[in-house]
């Protein structure tokens, strides 16, 4: 039952990134060109998805628990620190060079392009390097 | 590349991957983030969590078959970088992504909808690296 749920969780959110355009590199990398062949489109996706999701959430977190688990896990974190900031201006250079975001890429795997699955590795490599990366910079920083 | 400017299917994809969100949240109490969502599914040891994430991915992997055979048309999927900067990209992408704890649908869709200042914070930072980025490639390098 649960599985069936996520599956067709999936499937909606897949779908919401196709038909928003979200899917296409060429939509997003023109979103951020503000100086030529702008596509202000995106932020109409981003609008809709937090309409929905801020009123949607309240709703849900209505209920004690949610449908299928035991509780609710929402993240806690609440500092901005270097690693968010650091983390999150790497991932806005890599979305400016490729043009896909995984959220994106995720359900673009199903168009069948090796363009994609390249974009897929590449992420679970740069995902594999931080594993490495931060114990070793951990290691470095203490005295 | 010029794209046309989309608002009414945008706005119709953004409600739709709000509408994913709240499911995830009402059913399983989870933040719908890609990045979390990949990085659970290859690194939880617990194979519960892992499977529905597996269910969550294998639904946005069918999206674009789904739209291809009620519409007869795959979703438009154009690349205007070349392959090594889609590589390039996507290993910043993981590593940032991993580093800064989310990416455009967890700090972006959830994080916003939960007014996390953290999450702002995020957003802020990788809109404004990725513009700067899409900047420096297309005008100041005159890519």
């Amino acid at each position: 039952m649960k599985l069936i749920y996520t599956f067709s969780t999936g499937l909606v959110f897949g779908l919401g990134i196709a038909v928003s355009g979200m899917m296409n590199p060429a939509k997003v990398l023109n979103f951020f060109d503000v100086m030529a062949h702008w596509d202000p489109s995106l932020a109409f996706v981003m609008g809709g998805a937090l309409l929905v999701t801020f009123f949607g959430y309240r709703l849900a977190w209505r209920r004690r628990n949610p449908l299928l688990a035991s509780s609710f896990q929402i993240p806690r974190a609440r500092d901005i620190d270097g690693s968010l900031l650091t983390g999150s201006a790497l991932f806005g250079i890599g979305w400016g060079i490729a043009g896909f975001c995984p959220g994106a890429a995720l359900p673009a795997l199903g168009t069948g392009r090796w363009e994609v699955v390249l974009f897929i590795g590449a992420v679970l490599v740069g995902m594999g390097l931080k594993r490495i990366v931060a114990p070793t910079v951990a290691a470095l920083a203490k005295p | 590349m010029e794209t046309s400017f989309t608002p009414l299917s945008s706005l119709v994809g953004g409600l739709l991957i709000g509408v994913a969100a709240t499911m995830l949240m009402l059913g399983l109490g989870r933040i719908m983030g890609a990045t979390g969502i990949i990085s659970g599914l290859l690194f939880s040891e617990n194979k519960a969590e892992a499977a529905w994430r597996a269910a969550l991915i294998a639904g946005m992997i069918a999206a674009p078959g789904l739209i291809y055979t009620v519409t007869g048309t795959m979703p438009a999927l154009d690349i205007p970088v070349s392959p090594t900067m889609v590589a390039i990209g996507g290993v910043i992408v993981g590593l940032g992504a991993s580093i800064g704890s989310g990416c455009t649908s967890g700090h972006g869709v959830c994080g916003l909808s939960r007014l996390s200042i953290r999450s702002l914070a995020a957003v802020v930072t990788f809109m404004t690296t990725a513009a700067v980025t899409v900047f420096i490639i297309r005008h100041a390098l005159g890519g």
